[in-house]
């Protein structure tokens, strides 16, 4: 009987923790950068190749039959692609350390990490020939390369947006006050993203609204600017009806009636679009943006590091960059792929090949205790955010 | 017969063979993995790349008794528990009776057939559909004019309608085991209706609703995705754990968190096994 009643007693308890089964990587403590060398050759393909990979970057035709660059990908290569989504840089080095995956298409704020913790290999660009055609202000940044070496191939870039459900909200918005200040006036209607990187986008509009706070990088935030922010998203929280963080969430929110503003992707905005079941707009507000610089990155111990090597290449090619960027709505990272879109106006509405408009966006980057904008060692770690994020959900 | 199975040599080899792949699973993949789970909750992460450091530190456990969130947090989600647990008892108990004592061969067979089906439905397809049901225009609005919302009362009316069979069936099982001559019996000394359910039948079958108890209250404690679907901006403790798991990367802390609904858990067992619970499950 006793034994019976442990394993009950086991049973219940793993049905608690069912979701929190360990697989604990080993600890790499330095601050240095693991040695690795980058491939030398790329032979003949594996014949599989496991992607973590953003909503609409990998698309195999299964949301729209007509959006579909991954068959013709498998039928030139032979590899078969696994595509697992992946709805936050932290889901995706969460999922990456399970070293079930060949690469990832990894914002800034998720690039360092896996670098530092020796999770993704460097990357040698002579074996990517479309590398030499992209954007040149993409190349050796702080957010894919370290020390002159490439981690990645450069996949595209573009900012969070503002979207409304334009019935119920009028006069076209062009402020993050409408979600901060502004909040109450649709109270428990009001989304905002899930995630810690969040805080952000209060930092962002506070280095415009206060200045006397003194904020320069809204990555780079001192405590008190960090205070700041946290006070601002608590505030926000009082008319948050829902985070989103799955972006199919986020469309059947606005879809419902559940949210009618807040941050959002383009790529929310053109699902919600041809679905035509409400009104939206979407605006890039004054203040400027937080945005993404998105790269896409090889496992260190990648199973099919070919065929891996072939789909960086593949997916920056001009017309698969070109293809990607317009069903995502973000500016290509492939100079080449501006001639190949089906709007010829592409690029220069999303600024592609503009370096100064590049640089007033803020990509998502990992904060550090070394301030990310090289302006003292007195800032918050990312860790940090985490906690305040949670303190911020109550 | 049982002792002869262990007594001869012959009969060992096959006796091991049934007795191995349970016992092996309950020792490394339950025990083990909890074992893992109590030991990486004592170690910490590099805070830069977010990697597991196997130092020894009892700072996390420091934090889970101390911090303001994980509180609220964690009697937020007892307190959803408890209610889930409520209101499944409320609900399965005159259901349970009408089932075993009143309704018809034919009647109660549909009604078990009733109440087992939605098991068959995936747990994600049931929360969306709560989700669709409590929409600002959606069908409850549209019936009733009236929508809780997404939130706190949504979680519960969720996970209450989610866990709710795991509360029928045992209370049913004990019922059916009531004989009806006591109920006779009961009835023709002079007891009331009510009398008889409260005296005689009550604590006969107590030990089946705490055993359905035990289902829906650890259940409704370790649920952390219905309430991402219908629970607006409310977190439970199992949405801390995962954002501390997976936002967060810090293992460890998520380790000792994830102690607070452990201990919640062996708690109501130690306190149901005083009712003869368990020997009901």
């Amino acid at each position: 009987m006793t034994i019976r009643r442990l394993s009950i007693a086991l049973a219940c308890a793993a049905t608690v923790l069912a979701g929190c089964s360990s697989n604990s990587t080993s600890g790499g403590g330095s601050g240095a950068v693991p040695k690795m060398e980058p491939a030398t050759a790329v032979g003949d393909g594996e014949g599989q190749l496991n992607l973590i990979a953003w909503p609409g970057y990998a698309e195999d035709g299964s949301n729209d039959p007509a959006v579909d660059w991954v068959h013709p990908f498998e039928n030139q290569t032979g590899c078969t692609v696994n595509i697992k989504i992946g709805n936050t840089s932290d889901e995706m080095v969460q999922l990456m350390r399970t070293g079930q995956y060949d690469g990832l298409s990894a914002s800034g704020d998720a690039t360092l990490r896996l670098i530092y913790a020796g999770d993704v290999a460097p990357v040698n660009t002579a074996l990517v020939p479309n590398y030499a055609t992209i954007a040149p202000f993409l190349k050796d940044k702080a957010w894919n390369s370290v020390d002159g070496q490439m981690y990645g191939i450069p996949h595209g870039w573009g900012a969070n947006l503002l979207m409304y459900n334009t019935d119920v909200v009028k006069g076209a918005p062009d402020s993050w006050g409408a979600v901060f200040p502004g909040a109450p006036e649709y109270k428990g209607k009001v989304t905002a993203y899930d995630s810690p990187i969040y805080i952000a986008d209060a930092a962002l509009y506070l280095s415009k609204t206060k200045p006397e706070l003194g904020i320069k990088n809204p990555y780079a935030l001192t405590s008190e600017q960090l205070n700041a922010a946290v006070e601002l998203l608590k505030a926000q929280h009082a008319n948050i009806g829902e985070y989103w963080s799955d972006y199919t969430k986020s469309v059947q929110a606005f879809e419902s009636g559940t949210s009618v503003i807040g941050t959002s992707w383009q790529v929310i905005a053109n699902m919600i679009t041809s679905d035509k079941k409400v009104k939206i707009a979407t605006v890039l507000p004054k203040e400027g943006s937080t945005g993404w610089s998105d790269t896409w990155l090889i496992a260190a111990k990648a199973a099919h590091p070919n065929c891996m090597y072939k789909w960086m290449d593949y997916i920056v090619s001009p017309k698969v960059n070109a293809a990607v960027a317009e069903y995502f709505g973000e500016a290509p990272a492939q100079t080449k792929a501006c001639e190949l879109t089906s709007d010829k106006e592409f690029c220069a509405t999303f600024h592609a090949t503009d370096a100064a408009y590049a640089e007033k966006i803020s990509y998502w980057t990992t904060p550090q205790t070394k301030c990310v904008d090289g302006s003292g060692e007195n800032c918050t770690a990312y860790s940090e955010w985490v906690d305040k994020w949670q303190q911020i959900k109550g | 017969m049982r002792r002869r199975l262990v007594a001869e040599p012959g009969n060992r080899l096959p006796l091991a063979f049934l007795l191995i792949p349970p016992l092996a699973w309950l020792i490394i993949a339950y025990l083990g993995s909890l074992a893992v789970l109590l030991l990486s909750a004592f170690w910490t992460v590099n805070e830069f790349t977010g990697s597991v450091v196997r130092t020894f530190t009892t700072d996390n456990i420091v934090r889970v008794l101390t911090d303001a969130v994980f509180r609220t947090a964690t009697l937020r989600t007892l307190g959803i528990a408890l209610t889930v647990t409520l209101i499944c008892a409320v609900l399965a108990v005159p259901l349970a009776l009408y089932m075993a004592k009143v309704a018809s061969r034919r009647v109660r067979l549909a009604l078990v057939v009733a109440v087992t089906t939605p098991l068959w439905a995936s747990y994600l397809v049931k929360a969306y559909a709560w989700r669709m049901l409590l929409s600002p225009e959606g069908p409850l609005h549209w019936a009733v004019g009236y929508t809780p919302g997404y939130g706190l009362t949504a979680t519960v009316l969720t996970l209450s309608y989610l866990w709710l069979p795991y509360m029928v069936i045992p209370v049913f099982a004990a019922l059916e085991r009531v004989p009806d001559q006591l109920i006779d019996a009961s009835s023709d000394l002079g007891a009331s209706d009510l009398t008889t359910i409260a005296r005689v039948v009550g604590p006969l079958v107590f030990p089946g609703i705490a055993a359905g108890s035990i289902f829906t209250f650890s259940l409704a404690l370790g649920d952390y995705i219905a309430v991402t679907i219908v629970g607006g901006k409310t977190q439970m403790l199992g949405n801390i754990i995962y954002g501390q798991l997976v936002t967060a990367n810090n293992q460890p802390l998520a380790a000792a968190l994830s102690l607070i609904p452990l201990t919640a858990i062996v708690g109501y067992l130690l306190a149901m096994r005083r009712t003869g619970a368990l020997d009901n499950l």
